[in-house]
């Protein structure tokens, strides 16, 4: 895992993926601009946590779900 | 002859869509779908902890600022576990100064290695060759290189054949033995005797109907 520590809590580039998923939907490229990582590093990021539940694939985006907000704060 | 005909399908080509791969890398789960839209090298090496290896990732992390300024990815491999890789990305920085930015395949597996053809049992039954697949951002082959174990691979050369292709895409010409970036050109050939005649009122640097060169 590249973005949650096993532990369940995100490591620093979850933190940052999650801190814009906050803001909003965003598209992995969006989040990518955002945060300076590279696009593959957001998409492997994102997949983690849609399969963690911190958050949701829409339509060409992503949303952050309650448990993703709560690990934010 | 059939067991060679089964080989020879196995090894990816050029023009060919980049055989797709889901691995564990020192940054996490990656999927060869990750890297669409950008370009990305794909590059193997023997082993971890390696004299010749440990020069090519110092300087494959040397180019990547100028790979990056081109939308290229690096992704290494090699059939270590991601602990060896871990280990040893530290040990070059810590030894060098060097930071590896980019991530490395753990292909313990060899799962990814089969696929690219990157295992030249000539060479080595149990290590990947240096094997480097330029893939361009709609994931299709562009370039392969294959260099034996001996051998360090030569950056400028890759940085080289990124700026080629680039220039290839974005131009529609082909370049010349030896071209670097500020070169001239070659025109593609044309495919009718009236595309000859016309050509060589073009005002293209023409040796002959099927060599005309240009300024891009």
């Amino acid at each position: 895992m590249a973005c949650i520590s096993p532990d369940g809590k995100p490591t620093g580039s979850g933190i940052k993926i999650l801190r814009v998923l906050k803001s909003g939907l965003a598209s992995a490229e969006e989040i990518a601009r955002a945060t300076g990582l590279p696009p593959f590093r957001v998409r492997s990021g994102l997949r983690e946590f849609a399969e963690a539940g911190l958050a949701v694939e829409t339509v060409n985006a992503y949303e952050i779900t309650d448990k993703g907000r709560t690990l934010t704060q | 002859m059939e067991q060679a005909t089964a080989q020879t399908r196995e090894m990816p080509r050029i023009g060919e869509p980049a055989p797709p791969f889901e691995a564990v890398t020192t940054h996490g789960t990656l999927k060869l779908e990750d890297f669409k839209g950008s370009w990305l090298i794909l590059f193997s090496h023997p082993a971890d902890f390696t004299p010749v290896c440990t020069t090519e990732f110092i300087a494959f992390a040397e180019i990547y600022p100028e790979l990056q300024k081109r939308g290229v990815e690096l992704l290494g491999l090699s059939v270590d576990s991601v602990s060896s890789h871990i280990a040893w990305v530290r040990n070059c920085e810590e030894k060098t100064g060097v930071r590896i930015p980019f991530p490395v395949i753990a292909d313990l597996n060899k799962e990814v290695a089969t696929a690219y053809g990157m295992i030249h049992p000539g060479q080595s039954k149990t290590e990947t060759v240096r094997c480097v697949f330029i893939i361009d951002p709609n994931q299709k082959i562009r370039t392969i290189l294959y260099y034996p174990l001996t051998t360090g691979r030569n950056m400028d050369e890759i940085v080289r054949i990124i700026d080629a292709l680039q220039t290839t895409d974005k131009n529609g010409v082909a370049t010349p033995a030896n071209w670097r970036p500020g070169d001239k050109v070659v025109v593609p050939p044309p495919n009718t005797q009236e595309m000859a005649e016309e050509r060589l009122k073009q005002g293209y640097e023409c040796t002959d109907w099927y060599l005309c060169k240009k300024k891009l």
